[in-house]
């Protein structure tokens, strides 16, 4: 199973393996990950999964669809490498996956 | 003081057919919502989103849902309390005593709490000091515009809101649009408008900027904004307006005594009662074991709760399953018979 490293704001840091075909959100949720809040369930309406993807990362992840970026306007301190974790799609691709996340959601 | 057999707060989906169960079987309810709106998350975060999931309905957008769950409603006469929260929950014997932000009191044996992430709330700046200034020089909303004349007025968003008020607020006050990214989410033609006033210098355009902090004792003198390259701008300002749309708290709800984990509340799978007598949870907020967030289990948890209600409001008469195919009583209820 693809694993993936979530690293919280004060640098505490998960690294937990999460099924393919699960969200980087979903993974995070499930195993009680704390600071991935998701409040709307995956339906992009909310931008609390948000999370900041390491550079080397960043550009091998499938690129945002419409409407993640307006998403993300409404996230805590977006910054250019912002993703919501929930259009994040787990596979052997990003088996390795290192997400940062924010201070807080809301 | 009002007195009804059940108080809704929520006025989403599942809080519009609970309504619409509990009038069926004969309770009176009054509903309560933060927002300014009927609706819910299906109003105000995907009002124009298909939704293929309700059964019998193969594609409707949120707002056509709500439309239609509006008119469902139209035999029955209920009150809506709309930006409205609830404060506070007590007992008083065997009624729950409940008060609003803005005063209005009821007093009923059942409460159910249909509020899917809790209340909506403006999201707000992330510097810490712009608390200081809330309400005073920096807000989230705009009640009176007339005190813009004249000033320097920051605004923070990329959507309608923010591109809306800029238009406005440009006529009268000198205007400074900061955005994080150079691409607008309003409507084609307010973005157009907006780069033609920005263009006029009109209004003074920031874009891959965000708000850094602001500065002022008693009262607000400027803002300093960074972009995305770290480069800093002080912006001298008398108002700061942000546009980022709303995020939901739970808020009061985690004080009133229930089972919460996880921002959702515990409840049985018989009535959807939780914790407390008489206090039941539907929708998006209850949790049990198999739990889903559709707007389908919602209707069946509301439709359940009304009928645990029942047996608070009208102690001493016996409750009786009817079908709406056959009921004199319920047609009566729906306008259908006289």
């Amino acid at each position: 199973m693809p694993k993936i490293t979530y690293i919280e704001h004060n640098g505490k840091s998960h690294t937990i393996e999460v099924a393919n075909g699960l969200s980087v959100m979903e993974g995070a949720v499930q195993n009680n990950i704390p600071g991935i809040d998701a409040d709307c369930g995956g339906s992009m309406a909310c931008a609390t999964c948000h999370v900041y993807v390491k550079e080397e990362w960043f550009n091998k992840l499938p690129k945002k669809e419409d409407g993640e970026e307006d998403m993300l306007d409404m996230a805590f301190e977006p910054k250019t490498n912002s993703r919501l974790s929930c259009q994040l799609m787990v596979s052997e691709q990003i088996d390795g996956l290192v997400v940062n996340l924010p201070e807080k959601q809301v | 003081m009002i007195k009804t057999d059940a108080l809704i707060i929520g006025a989403g989906p599942t809080g519009l057919f609970t309504a619409h169960q509990l009038k069926l079987i004969g309770l009176n309810c009054e509903v309560v919502d933060n927002l300014d709106k009927i609706g819910g998350q299906c109003i105000e975060l995907y009002p124009d989103k298909p939704i293929y999931d309700i059964p019998a309905v193969p594609e409707c957008t949120g707002e056509e849902l709500t439309n239609n769950l509006i008119n469902q409603l139209k035999p029955f006469d209920i009150k809506f309390h709309l930006s409205e929260r609830v404060e506070e929950v007590k007992k008083n014997n065997e009624n729950w005593q409940i008060k609003t932000n803005k005063g209005t009191e009821f007093s009923t044996p059942n409460i159910i709490i249909a509020g899917g992430v809790g209340s909506f709330e403006p999201r707000k700046f992330s510097p810490k000091e712009c608390e200081n200034f809330e309400n005073k020089s920096l807000f989230y909303s705009i009640k009176d515009k007339s005190i813009f004349k004249g000033k320097t007025v920051s605004i923070f968003g990329g959507g309608d809101s923010a591109l809306d008020w800029a238009i406005e607020l440009s006529k009268d006050s000198k205007i400074n649009l900061i955005h994080r990214r150079d691409e607008f989410r309003g409507a084609q033609a307010t973005v157009d408008k907006m780069n033609e006033l920005a263009k006029s210098s009109k209004i003074n355009l920031f874009t891959k900027y965000q708000l850094k902090s602001v500065n002022g004792k008693e009262i607000l003198e400027s803002i300093d904004i960074e972009h995305d390259n770290k480069e800093i701008k002080n912006l001298k300002s008398d108002y700061v307006l942000g546009f980022f749309g709303l995020i939901m708290q739970l808020g009061p709800i985690a004080n009133w005594g229930l089972n919460i984990d996880k921002k959702t509340i515990s409840v049985d799978t018989e009535k959807f009662e939780t914790n407390q007598k008489g206090i039941y949870a539907v929708g998006d907020i209850c949790t049990y074991p198999g739990k889903l967030k559709l707007i389908l289990s919602g209707f069946h948890e509301g439709a359940l709760a009304a009928r645990a209600c029942f047996k608070l409001a009208r102690p001493n008469e016996k409750y009786r399953f009817e079908f709406t195919t056959t009921s004199t009583n319920l047609l009566k209820r729906l306008g259908k018979k006289e």
